[in-house]
């Protein structure tokens, strides 16, 4: 069975929009590949960091929900670290409560 | 003279609070999980410099503090909440 995963990493607010989007697609991609399936995306754009990271106090934050195989995710975070273009990222396990949890944000935010 | 202090009375009668039953607001309302991406929610549970609030003030119990916990510390690792300030509120 597939576990539940959530990820979310902020860019660097330095970034064109299009370089944005690029890098969210290349991870999109990579999930894809891999054998995840994307549940949830979500972009919250351009928000202001409570403290400052690498001198910046601002960046994008992106959201991804997948369900994807176990070790895959330690290649995730690889990827993450080795991209220049990321500030910080953060992968979280689901568990049904959480599951639960973001699928009534979803039928929520739809209604 | 001793029992001329002894007879103070107040103007108005001491009011010593009652003290009313903490009780843990997630089970009552039944919120199963907390998300840490909810950052003006887990401010209910932060003092005014960023610091987690501990149990005996908000009563909440141990298996849901322990939740807020590591929301509040995810959050803190995201940026959404700071690790320390001065005028959180």
């Amino acid at each position: 069975m597939l576990k539940h995963y959530e990820t979310v990493f902020i860019m660097t607010p330095v970034l064109s929009d299009d370089q944005a989007k690029e890098t969210v697609s290349k991870y999109k991609k990579m999930l894809t590949d891999n054998g995840c399936k994307i549940v949830h995306e979500d972009a919250w754009g351009l928000r202001k960091l409570q403290y400052p990271i690498q001198k910046k106090t601002t960046g994008f934050y992106h959201l991804i929900e997948f369900q994807g195989p176990a070790k895959f995710v330690a290649e995730l975070e690889v990827a993450y670290k080795r991209d220049e273009r990321l500030l910080r990222f953060l992968t979280v396990a689901l568990d049904k409560h959480a599951v639960a949890y973001s699928e009534k944000r979803r039928n929520k935010a739809k209604a | 003279m001793a029992s001329d202090n002894s007879e103070i009375r107040y103007l108005t009668p001491p009011t010593v609070d009652v003290k009313k039953k903490k009780y843990c607001r997630f089970k009552k309302s039944g919120i199963k999980y907390i998300d840490y991406k909810d950052a003006n929610f887990l401010l209910k549970f932060v003092n005014e410099q960023g610091k987690i609030l501990p149990r005996r003030l908000t009563g909440t119990s141990v298996k849901y503090q322990r939740k807020v916990s590591k929301a509040v510390k995810r959050a803190r690792h995201l940026a959404l909440l700071p690790y320390v300030a001065d005028m959180l509120k």
